[in-house]
Formats: C-alpha cells, sequence, structure tokens
C-alpha cells in the first residue's frame, strides 16, 4: 500500500482520484473485515461522499489539504457527528454523537477521508482490544493473537493494510502498544497538543489522542494536521508554529540517546535483544549512546491504576440512564441508574468504576489518589532529571510480542504489566513513539519506543525515523 | 405540631451559605444563555448537558462578577483551582459538579450589617448551577411521582457560594446578613438577587448553646428557604426544637432538615450517615484559576458604591445623625435601590425628610413600578408637597397614580384628579363649621384632650374632601386654642 504523504501527491495531483483510493480501501475492509474485525462502523456512504468533495476540489484547482483523499480510520471513543460512537460498550451502542471532535473536523479540512469506527477495549480500558462489547479484533500478523489495546482496531486497520492512517487514544500506552504488536508507528503527543475535545474521556489528565501509520513519516504528516491550539479544550497548549515532517529526515548525529534499563529491564528476551539493536544503528548514525536508569518508572504503573480509574470513576459517572445511551427501566431513578450500568458496563469497567471510586472515599484519598499524585510528580521529576543528560530516551513499547487471544482475559495484573514500559509518558504528559523494529522469536512485531520531553516531538521524530531506517526487514503481514 | 417553647437561657448560633446566580449573558463552561423562564431545554449544548467527549471552558465574565463579589466582601482574591463534586442525581448533567473546594476564589472576608456588627465569610467560591428536575405525577410530591422531567436550561449556570462564618446569632441578624448581602450582590452587578425566582438560594445551620457557652453546640443544616420570612421563621423554629430537644435531656443530630413552609416546622432530610461522599478530586480538565494583580486592581477599582456608602450618603444629607426612624427609612430606601430616586429629589430642592418619608413608604411599597419612575416626576411632585399647593393625601394619591403610569407631570395629574389647595380663608370658614357642630368636643379640646385633635383634623379633611393641608389644619387648630 502506498503511503499516506504519496497518496495525498498523487491525489492534489489529479494522478488518482479520492473516489478511487476510497473504493480500494473500503474493498479492502469488505474482504477480511469479517474476520479481523478493526472495524465496528465502516462509512462507505460517508467515505464516497468526502472523496467526491475532494475530487470536486482537484478538478475546480482548489488544494484539498495535505490529506487529500487519504482513508483515514477513527477509533470509536472520537465523536463524529451523526455516526455511531459507542466506546467499545454496550451502554453507548447506536449514541450518534450531535457534534464532530476537534480532531475530526482537522481532518476533514486536511482532505481526509474517514472510512470508519474501529474496535477498542471497552472505554479505552484494556490492553488486548478483548474488553470490546462487540467482539475482540484479531492481530493481522497472526489471527489467534490479540492486536494490542485499548486502539486494538485502529492499529489491526493500518497493519492490515486498510488504512494508510487511523487515530487512537493514549492514556497510558493504548497507542503505543498495539502498534508495537501489530508492527505499525504508533505514536502518543505532549499531552496539550492535540485538542481532546470530542474525545470520550477515559482518564482526562492523561488521555491524548495520536496517529498510527505504517512510517514515521506518515505518522508526522498525520500529527501535523492533529496539533494546534484548541479554545474548546481549556488544557490546550498554544500552537507550535513549527511543523514536524519537515524535519523528519533530519538524522541523528548528535544526539543524546538514554537507553533506559527501566523500560528495557524485565521485557522478554527478544524484545531487550531488539531495542539494543536499535541503540547500536543510533549510535552508528552519529548519535551519542549511553545507558541511564530512571528508578522511579517503576512506580508508575501502581501510581497510574490509582489516578486513571479515580478519573474514570467520575468521568464514567454521566453514563446513568437519563439522557443517552443504554436505559434499563427500574421502579425509581436511583434503581434506574442501577440497572442501566450493571447491564451497560462490562467487568473490566466496573472494576476501574470500583477502584477509583475507592481511591477517592473519605478516609483514603490521602493514602491513595494524593500518594498516586505525589509518585507522579516523583515520575515527572525523574524524566526532568534523565533529560539533563540526554534528549531522548530509548526503551521497549511493550514486554512481550503479541499474545494469544484469551491468554491474559483473567488476569488483570498480567493484562496491566503490558503497560509497564510505555506509562511513565503519559504521567508526565510527555510524547513517545513506538517504531517496528524487526520481530521476536516468535517471528511476532517489537515496537521500540523513543520518548521526548515534553514538547520535544521534532527530535522524537527524526531519532525514530533513523531506528525505522535501521529495523530489520521483516515478512510483512501473514496470516 | 405546635412550635416548641422558647429559647430563654440559650444562645442560638447561625452561619449562611448563599449561592447565588450570577448576571452573566452565557454559562459558566459553554456559550449558552444564561436565562430564566425559557422553554425547557433551549439553552443547551454538549458541554452543558455532559455529553461524552464535552468539555467546559471558564467564562470569564463570570470570574469578574465573582471577583467582584470578593472584593465588595473584603475576600482576599486567592490562586484557586476547581474540583469534581460526585453524585449520581438526574439534574446533574455530568453527575458531578464542576465546584471549587479546597483552593475557592475568595476567601476570609467580612460584612459589616447596618447595626455595626460583623459576620466573617468564610469563603465565596464559584460553581455550576444544575439542572431542575420538576416530579409529575397526581400530588406533585416526589414519593407519588409518576416520572419526572429534567430541564438542563439552568445546568452550567454559574453561582458563587458565599459561606459565612457562625458569626450570626439571631434570626433578625440572619435576615439583616441576608438583607445586606443581596444589597451588595445588587449592587455589584453580579446578580440581581431575586429570592423567589432562586437567583438567590438561602441555607441555614442552626445550632444552640447555653448562654455564655464558647463551646459550638451540633448544628443542622435547614435547607429550602425561599424568602427573608421563611429564613426568619425556619430559623426560630429550629433553634427552640433544638433547645426543646436538649432539655428534655436529648441529644441533636448532626443532619440536614427541610423547611415546610405550610407547616411552619423543619423535617429531618438525611442525617450526617446519609450524607454523600462526594469524592472531591481536582478537575483534570480545567486549568488553575489565578487572577493576576492588575485584574483584581480593575475589579476594585471598577467597584460602585456599596448599600453602607449609599446609607452614610443619604444620612449625610440628612445633615444630622439619624433617628431610629430616619435610619430605618434610609436602610429601606437603600434596600430596594430607590436612593437614585431620593437623591434625584434632593438635588431638586426637595425636603430631605419628605423625600426620605415618600421613599420609604409609598414609593417602596411598589419598588417595582419605582423602576421606571422618572426622578423629575418624583421630585417635582414633592416640591408640590412641601410648596403647600398639595396636602400629603392628595400628593400621595398623586405619587400612586405616577407610579401606575410610569411618570407624568403632577401638576397636570393632580388638576384631573380635582385637586387644588385650600385657600386658608376656606380653611378658616370650614373649621368654623366644624367647630360649630362639635361644640363638646371643641370644649374639652380646648381644657386639654389632645388626642381630640385627630378628630377635628378627620372632619376637617372629610368636609373638605382631603384636600385640606393637615399641617395647616393642626397649626390653625393649635392658634385658635391658643
Amino acid at each position: 500500500m502506498s503511503s499516506a504523504l504519496s497518496l495525498a501527491g498523487e491525489v492534489r495531483a489529479g494522478a488518482r482520484s479520492a473516489r478511487q483510493v476510497a473504493d480500494e480501501a473500503l474493498a479492502a475492509v469488505a474482504a477480511d473485515d469479517d474476520e479481523l474485525r478493526a472495524f465496528l462502523t465502516v462509512l462507505a456512504d460517508e467515505a464516497h461522499r468526502q472523496a467526491d468533495e475532494v475530487d470536486a476540489a482537484v478538478a475546480a484547482g482548489r488544494d484539498p489539504g495535505p490529506l487529500a483523499g487519504v482513508p483515514v480510520a477513527l477509533k470509536d471513543n472520537l465523536c463524529t457527528r451523526g455516526v455511531p460512537t459507542s466506546c467499545g460498550s454496550r451502554i453507548l451502542e447506536g449514541w450518534r454523537p450531535p457534534y464532530d471532535a476537534t480532531v475530526v473536523t482537522a481532518l476533514r479540512a486536511a482532505g481526509a477521508v474517514t472510512v470508519g469506527k474501529t474496535n477498542m477495549d471497552e472505554f479505552a480500558m484494556g490492553s488486548s482490544t478483548e474488553n470490546s462489547a462487540f467482539g475482540p479484533t484479531r492481530n493481522p500478523h497472526h489471527r489467534g493473537k490479540v492486536p494490542g489495546g485499548s486502539s486494538g482496531g485502529s492499529a489491526a486497520a493500518v497493519a492490515a493494510g486498510f488504512v494508510p492512517l487511523a487515530l487512537g487514544s493514549d492514556t497510558g500506552g493504548s497507542i503505543r502498544q498495539p502498534a508495537a504488536l501489530c508492527g505499525v508507528v504508533g505514536m502518543k503527543p505532549t499531552y496539550g497538543r492535540v485538542s481532546r475535545y470530542g474525545l470520550v474521556a477515559f482518564a482526562s489528565s492523561l488521555d491524548q489522542i495520536g496517529p498510527f501509520a505504517t512510517s514515521v513519516e506518515d505518522a508526522a504528516l498525520l500529527f501535523d494536521v492533529l496539533a494546534g491550539h484548541d479554545p474548546l479544550d481549556s488544557t490546550s497548549l498554544p500552537s507550535v508554529p513549527e511543523p514536524s515532517l519537515p524535519g523528519v529526515h533530519g538524522g541523528a548525529e548528535g544526539v543524546r540517546v538514554g537507553v533506559c534499563r527501566d523500560l528495557v529491564d524485565g521485557c522478554a528476551p527478544d524484545v531487550v535483544a531488539r531495542v539494543h539493536e536499535a541503540a547500536d544503528a543510533l549510535a552508528r548514525a552519529g548519535a551519542k549512546v549511553d545507558e541511564i536508569s530512571v528508578p522511579e518508572f517503576r512506580y508508575g504503573l501502581s501510581a497510574y491504576y490509582l489516578i486513571a480509574p479515580a478519573e474514570a470513576s467520575s468521568n464514567l459517572a454521566r453514563y446513568d440512564g437519563v439522557r443517552y445511551g443504554l436505559r434499563v427501566e427500574a421502579e425509581d431513578a436511583a434503581a434506574m441508574n442501577t440497572a442501566t450500568r450493571t447491564a451497560g458496563f462490562g467487568a473490566e469497567v466496573k472494576r476501574r468504576i470500583m477502584l477509583g471510586t475507592y481511591a477517592l472515599s473519605a478516609g483514603y484519598y490521602d493514602a491513595y489518589y494524593a500518594q498516586a499524585q505525589r509518585v507522579r510528580t516523583l515520575v515527572m521529576r525523574a524524566f526532568d532529571r534523565a533529560y539533563e543528560t540526554v534528549d531522548v530516551l530509548l526503551g521497549a513499547t511493550a514486554p512481550t510480542t503479541a499474545f494469544d487471544l484469551g491468554a491474559k482475559v483473567d488476569d488483570p495484573m498480567a493484562m496491566y504489566m503490558n503497560d509497564v514500559c510505555t506509562i511513565p509518558s503519559n504521567l508526565a504528559g510527555h510524547p513517545a513513539i513506538s517504531v517496528p523494529f524487526g520481530t521476536g522469536g516468535d517471528g511476532l512485531p517489537v515496537g521500540v519506543q523513543v520518548l521526548a520531553p515534553a514538547l520535544g516531538e521534532a527530535t522524537m521524530f527524526r531519532v525514530a525515523r533513523v531506528v525505522e531506517q535501521h529495523a530489520p526487514a521483516t515478512a510483512g503481514v501473514g496470516s | 405540631m405546635t412550635a416548641p417553647a422558647g429559647t430563654t437561657g440559650w444562645e442560638t448560633v447561625v452561619g449562611l451559605e448563599v449561592h447565588c446566580e450570577l448576571l452573566t449573558a452565557t454559562k459558566l463552561f459553554c456559550g449558552c444563555k444564561n436565562a430564566f423562564g425559557d422553554e425547557p431545554n433551549v439553552n443547551v449544548c454538549p458541554v452543558c448537558v455532559g455529553l461524552p467527549g464535552s468539555l467546559p471552558v471558564l467564562n470569564e465574565h463570570a470570574v469578574e462578577l465573582a471577583m467582584r463579589i470578593g472584593e465588595a466582601l473584603h475576600c482576599e482574591i486567592r490562586p484557586s483551582t476547581f474540583a469534581r463534586k460526585n453524585y449520581f442525581y438526574p439534574d446533574q448533567a455530568k453527575d458531578y459538579q464542576i465546584s471549587q473546594y479546597d483552593l475557592p476564589l475568595n476567601a476570609a472576608g467580612w460584612l459589616e450589617l447596618p447595626d455595626g456588627s460583623r459576620v466573617g465569610i468564610t469563603r465565596a467560591h464559584m460553581e455550576e448551577d444544575t439542572g431542575k428536575l420538576t416530579h409529575v405525577g397526581e400530588s406533585g410530591r416526589i414519593h407519588s411521582a409518576v416520572h419526572a422531567l429534567v430541564d438542563y436550561n439552568r445546568s452550567g449556570v454559574p453561582l458563587v457560594e458565599i459561606v459565612s462564618e457562625p458569626d450570626i446569632r439571631s434570626a433578625a441578624q440572619a435576615r439583616a446578613y441576608a438583607t445586606e448581602l443581596r444589597g451588595i450582590l445588587v449592587a455589584t452587578g453580579a446578580s440581581d438577587g431575586r429570592m423567589e425566582e432562586g437567583s438567590m438560594r438561602v441555607d441555614a445551620n442552626v445550632s444552640v448553646r447555653p448562654a455564655g457557652s464558647t463551646e459550638f453546640g451540633t448544628r443542622c443544616e435547614v435547607k429550602n428557604l425561599n424568602s427573608l420570612r421563611s429564613l426568619v421563621r425556619a430559623i426560630e423554629y429550629e433553634a427552640a426544637r433544638q433547645v426543646a430537644v436538649l432539655e428534655g435531656g436529648g441529644t441533636v443530630e448532626q443532619e440536614t432538615r427541610h423547611w415546610d413552609e405550610s407547616a411552619g416546622r423543619t423535617e429531618s432530610l438525611r442525617s450526617k450517615e446519609e450524607a454523600n461522599d462526594y469524592r472531591y478530586f481536582p478537575e483534570p480538565d480545567l486549568v488553575p484559576l489565578a487572577p493576576d494583580a492588575a485584574w483584581r486592581q480593575r475589579v476594585r477599582a471598577a467597584l460602585g458604591p456599596m448599600p453602607a456608602d449609599r446609607r452614610a450618603a443619604l444620612a449625610d444629607a440628612l445633615g444630622g445623625a439619624p433617628t431610629d426612624a430616619e435610619a430605618d427609612q434610609i436602610r429601606a430606601v437603600v434596600d430596594l435601590g430607590l436612593d437614585d430616586l431620593v437623591t434625584a429629589a434632593l438635588e431638586a430642592g426637595a425636603p430631605v425628610g419628605l423625600a426620605l418619608a415618600r421613599g420609604a413608604n409609598e414609593v417602596a411599597a411598589q419598588a417595582d413600578a419605582a423602576a421606571r419612575l422618572p426622578a423629575g416626576s418624583f421630585a417635582a411632585l414633592l416640591a408640590m408637597e412641601s410648596g403647600g399647593q398639595l396636602s400629603a393625601t392628595q400628593s400621595k394619591a398623586v405619587l400612586g397614580a405616577l407610579l401606575e403610569r410610569g411618570g407624568g407631570d403632577p401638576a397636570a395629574l393632580a388638576e384631573e384628579m380635582g385637586f387644588e389647595a385650600l385657600a386658608s380663608d376656606t380653611l378658616g370658614a370650614v373649621l368654623d363649621e366644624v367647630i360649630a357642630a362639635n361644640a363638646g368636643e371643641w370644649s374639652r379640646f380646648c381644657e386639654g384632650e389632645d388626642k381630640l385633635q385627630g378628630f377635628f383634623t378627620g372632619a376637617v379633611m372629610k368636609a373638605t374632601k382631603g384636600k385640606a393641608n393637615g399641617k395647616e389644619v393642626a397649626a390653625e387648630l393649635r392658634r385658635r386654642r391658643g
């Protein structure tokens, strides 16, 4: 499949029609998604209409934008006007938002064609997409394996070649971990660089929307379209005037890279080996590579699993059966709330709501939520200290390659451990990217993670591009 | 059940929590119209009905109005944050309320009452209002409701909650506090202070303790106080109830109680054990609010005169220290915002006593209509009355007509109503007739039975159909008695 950059170039030049590109994407989905189940909703009519607008613009001599005619898949927690947005949950099944998320508006303005909404762990809680109320997504590289999560549908849609680009959301690794498991590029921006308006909240202080792509270059292209200040999101940062794409090929010469032991140790040996190969490749490319330790990262997971559920317990309170979504009738309002939430939420969501409610309760707040916030501050300071001596950190994205469907569904702690390398960046609000780098002993993709300080996307992309250039050749998507 | 007996030997301790809706054009966190009385659910958007994915954006004008309140209450304006107060209720769009918790915008202020007493202000923080729930059923009561309707027009309307220290010692002082606070809210332009429309809502924390004790008793929070009258009655009832409990050897349970206006009593709503655990935590969708010194200075500089300043200005116009009656009149005039009217009349040369009296009584009785009364009409009327062209009775009648018509020329109105000044020789003739017809009363009056002055004045008024000037009648009666 062509890259998004070349596709957009061809469409803008009139060499290919957006309609034809959209049809190819829709045909690929129709041919294979019954088994993969990357999509919850396919938007053929919408895609045709948008593609025709792009073609009309090209015919009229107007520039349809940097993503002209590029098919894009949207995680199903991004609000799309008039289009079902379920978050992978029964409680929002069939809900059609009356408005578009800011990123969706930005995509359309850039000429992208949105072809569908992708599967996800319910309310983005999970690391395998098995927590979707509508069934799991399969990993395109091995259909008996999970695609990772929670943005597993978006990762799989890109890995399967359905679309060159997709959007996910990353609260504790939900873009990067499935990107690693599916062998694609996945990136979480600096907190506040991409508007959260219209992203159905899981944990507001950690959530960020970011791109999936088949290359670092395409990820930067999409990131540039998404990033920018949004007055509708109070936590949105001022726009950074310099785009990331032009500098992507700048190389790693002189960049100080810290191979972070705490993001490597404890991972599977084949994953550890790949990270060190990537470090060696960077050194050969002129980067100054050192080992570094940030021991505070080991507390990140515990802090995250208090802060994220605490915020989620509040964010998910609104699904009460009163205004929208599922309602299970009962004798009075309180009983209706309980019946609706009991029927509408899955086990993992209930587990986290209970965890979070407990962590915020009078008498426990200081020991749990407040303590977790102190740890969060500690992790931020540890990052600051590390970035006094290095420009970026290098580590694994996920501890293992893709695991079997069903292997961890009954063991929440084992599932939570998937996020151990990705969580620190969410706690600090920093950008990070996962780049495919060869395979593990099982032949499945391995992801290497490049972490950068706040607003460090440009350097992060440059280093990621060098890693990508030196990645071992892989067989591609098989079955 | 009748109200329990008195509270002799006990001291009542009250702290008030006042919620006031801010007079902004739009809501606290979205661009929807902030209006009262519209069709249900027309002023709503994804943010104020809490749709998934929506996010709050703070209304700068609401912050400005909240800061005005803080300044007027001598609060420290501090760096503050917003928090989520979590509880399930159908009128709560997100099932949490965005409020301020441990770091309120305004804190540590005070309010001085007209009698000179001071009530501490603990805090005055910002928060959003809820929607409005209407239970629909045969009786209109929650228990027998068939279903409920929710109107989210009010959801997200900006509120400031003003929490007083427990410095209030009587129902009357609570009333004075609420009245003074209302005047301040109106004077700052932050609120219209209408209790009956719910734009100002008062909850009272009431406890009692033996007179002379310095420890606080267990308090009960009394809700549903929809008027100043309710506030006074509820505090008096609740204090007496607690005294009766304590004198009967019982203990007061900390609880929330509901004031039943028609039954004239408070009823238990929920106990401390049943109280919600609101699980407050910092609102991650908003950034900290820390108005800088320049903004605070601008707000302070733009603040107009407060009710206390305006009372002082009227007292100055009187020339000397006001009598109690005059102080009451000044208070009434300022509370109802009639001081501009009165001041305009004074500037036009009206006697200050007369302007205050008419302002505090006849105009105050129709305060809504008074808003439309041109100061010029009022001043011209007072000039006619003080110049003897109209009697007090006639003047009041013309004033009523002016209020009803929203202004006009008082001289033309007086003529239209058939009022004209009685010539003094006419008064003499009328008085001759009245004395002749009541010779017995006249001789008793001449012997010193002063209360008969009213009898003769009334008889003259009746004979002249109110055209006589009461003061002139009194002077003539005294002159003739010698």
